[in-house]
């Protein structure tokens, strides 16, 4: 799960991490109130999730009222479009402003499970507000790692050292030192699975902070966190992931026209490339998952078909555990209720494929069955192609 | 031969009475292997699908000698089922459960490593070799004893690629599903030098997907080390990347991961790789004549 810059903030100003003084305003007055209150200069940051927010004019530095007027005015409400948005972009519903600081050095500073060596590594770089993944192609040695094993935990060398590659004073290391340890300690107490600071700063005073915060947490343990599952903001999701997550389906929204139903997340992926392998384009993933029932599968259809660009639905569906008699029950009875106007294929394999077969020849709808997958998905992509 | 598990092999079920721990050892029980007992804390001493519940692993160890156990327990508890499984020195552990966090996993796997215990999963199908022993979820009825190894990171996507060996009258000699987190116990690498010893084995179907570098240190492995014909197919070939594809482990970030990548270094290594996963049985078919 993703949070917003402001949300970060928080959580780090109340984990020790220290942040630029400032306030999160969703109306224009109120981030007016808080500029003048900070007192200029100071900055205006769109708050939506997704990074390149400077450079699609999302990010402003204001150095007095009138300037904060007009770019407040200018950045809320705007549709921000980024590298990382899509080309729909994203509409700026929150505004974070803070106080501006003399910056000295900028450096890069991250904390992200390492699937190799299956640990925590920190990531540090002297080359801070640049996009990390361009540091790492262009000047590799600018990046520095430290793997922290479960066993140590956060030492002081792990710290020392990167102090001394980032060329830190004495004064500057002790605070370096400060935020590392909080920040390696939200990074573990929230289970999250990214944090990242870009910049990191080291001010005229020597002061280091976090003058951007970025923490992505591990989905599998929100549980335990109930006050940061809190913090999700489903305006900046896809609506009918939103709307698949309530039914515990697994949805997310591509940009062809073939609908996909499928059981299990492998296979489901799979389904998308043979689909394109047959020269069509998938237009969602969508894992049913195992303990499917007739009331998940015909939700499972009204999502898909909320989608305008579907011109055809494929469903795919393995019956190990599942059992595909309960399958065609349920594609029967939304297919009844929704009034579909565009082809379904439908793949049926595995335990009491018989008898789903049955339901489904019986039903009197216009379905169309294959049981081999190639002869499927070939039938999909014509079907999903003609007028 | 097979591999990990065979008619020898004396199973415990961790989190036996609970609903999926009942349904599966019973569907195991039918297949026959030979479940010697399970657990659920606070009701040893009863009998369940006719077989001894104990409180702890280390207690049913004790009264049955078992050496594999499979754990069904709801993820908040799985890590710490595994960690009593290893104490209680279980040689091979299967865990089904999904959802586990991945910092539980991280604090796992380095446990794992100062013991002589085998981690299979998290967030796997779980391991059989047709005709001995099922250790598992996957539905029994596709699969035949043969010698194709196969090893995945899906469920379903497996019970497909099974399902195409069978009938292509080759069969399996064992079948291991690694699990679809980013970190697991068993991984590729590992799976292989299994077959690689195991005489059954005379060719292996590998399923991997996007996301981490497991496929990429297989390729680098079978190049070097494995003689026997390798089979692939890589998930994901069209999953847009920063997105996660269901598995926690299947997501692409910075370019790295992808299955152009995974698929380009595993031909390179000389694997057969199947860019349509209809052609899996029959392109081993076609390898092994």
């Amino acid at each position: 799960m993703k949070i917003h810059e402001y949300q970060a903030k928080e959580l780090f100003k109340s984990c020790g991490v220290p942040v630029p003084r400032g306030e999160a305003a969703d109306t224009a007055e109120k981030a007016l109130t808080i500029a003048e209150r900070l007192g200029y200069p100071c900055v205006i940051k769109a708050q939506v999730h997704a990074g390149g927010r400077g450079k699609a004019g999302g990010i402003q530095l204001v150095r007095n009222r009138s300037e904060a007027e007009k770019h407040i005015g200018r950045i809320l409400g705007m549709t921000l479009v980024s590298h990382q948005t899509g080309p729909e972009g994203k509409l700026v519903r929150k505004l974070l402003v803070e106080k501006g600081l003399d910056i000295i050095k900028e450096f890069y500073l991250a904390i992200i499970i390492d699937r190799e060596e299956e640990m925590p590594v920190i990531i540090a770089s002297s080359q801070g507000g640049m996009e990390i993944e361009s540091v790492a192609r262009d000047h590799p040695q600018a990046i520095f790692k430290m793997h922290v094993h479960p066993v140590t935990g956060l030492s002081a060398c792990h710290i020392r050292n990167l102090a001394f590659k980032l060329d830190l004073s004495k004064v500057q290391q002790q605070n370096f030192s400060n935020l590392l340890t909080n920040l390696y300690e939200l990074f573990l107490k929230n289970d999250a699975s990214l944090v990242e600071i870009n910049p990191l700063i080291v001010t005229a005073n020597d002061e280091v902070l976090a003058l951007d915060a970025k923490i992505n947490f591990d989905d599998n343990a929100l549980y335990r966190h109930p006050d940061i599952a809190a913090w999700r903001d489903v305006y900046e999701e896809e609506p009918l992931e939103v709307e698949a997550s309530k039914f515990e389906l697994n949805y997310i929204r591509l940009d062809g026209n073939i609908g996909c139903m499928v059981n299990g997340a492998g296979l489901a992926m799979a389904t998308m490339d043979i689909i394109k392998f047959y020269g069509g384009e998938p237009a969602n993933f969508l894992d049913v998952g195992g303990a499917t029932s007739v009331e998940k599968v015909k939700e499972a259809f009204n999502i898909l078909l909320a989608d305008k660009n579907v011109r055809a639905v494929f469903v795919n569906i393995f019956g190990g555990i599942v059992r595909t008699d309960l399958v065609a029950n349920g594609i029967v009875y939304a297919a009844k209720g929704l009034d579909i106007k565009i082809p379904i294929v439908i793949r049926l394999v595995g335990t009491n494929e018989e008898e789903g077969m049955r339901i489904l020849g019986e039903s009197q709808l216009n379905f169309v069955t294959e049981n081999v997958l190639a002869d499927a998905v070939r039938r999909v992509v014509e079907l999903a192609k003609g007028d | 031969m097979s591999i990990l598990i065979n008619q020898d092999s004396r199973v415990i079920v961790q989190g036996f009475t609970g609903r999926e721990g009942t349904f599966h050892a019973t569907q195991m029980i039918e297949y026959g292997t030979s479940i010697v007992g399970g657990i659920t804390p606070n009701k040893g001493g009863q009998i369940h699908l006719d077989k001894p519940v104990f409180n702890t692993v280390e207690e049913a160890v004790k009264e049955t000698a078992a050496d594999v156990s499979v754990i069904f327990v709801p993820a908040p508890f799985a890590a710490d089922a595994i960690i009593e499984a290893a104490l209680a020195g279980i040689a091979l552990i299967v865990c089904i459960s999904e959802g586990i966090p991945v910092l539980d996993m991280v604090k796992v796997k380095h446990f794992l490593r100062s013991t002589s215990s085998r981690l299979i999963g998290p967030n796997c199908p779980g391991i059989i070799s047709p005709g001995k022993c099922k250790v598992g979820i996957m539905p029994s009825r596709i699969h035949s004893p043969g010698k194709v190894g196969i090893i995945s990171r899906s469920g379903t996507l497996t019970y497909v690629a099974v399902d195409q060996i069978t009938r292509e009258n080759l069969g399996q000699s064992t079948g291991i599903g690694i699990g679809g987190d980013p970190i697991i116990g068993t991984t590729f690498v590992e799976a292989l030098q299994l077959f690689k010893d195991d005489e059954q084995t005379e060719a292996v179907v590998m399923i991997g997907e996007i996301g981490g570098t497991l496929e990429e240190e297989a390729a680098a492995y079978i190049g070097k080390n494995f003689n026997k014909p390798v089979v692939s197919f890589i998930a994901g070939q069209t999953a847009p990347p920063g997105r996660r594809m269901g598995h926690a482990g299947a997501i692409i970030s910075g370019g790295c991961g992808t299955a152009a990548e995974k698929m380009a270094v595993l031909k390179k290594n000389g694997v057969h790789v199947v860019e349509n996963p209809a052609e899996i049985g029959a392109t081993v078919k076609k390898i092994l004549g």
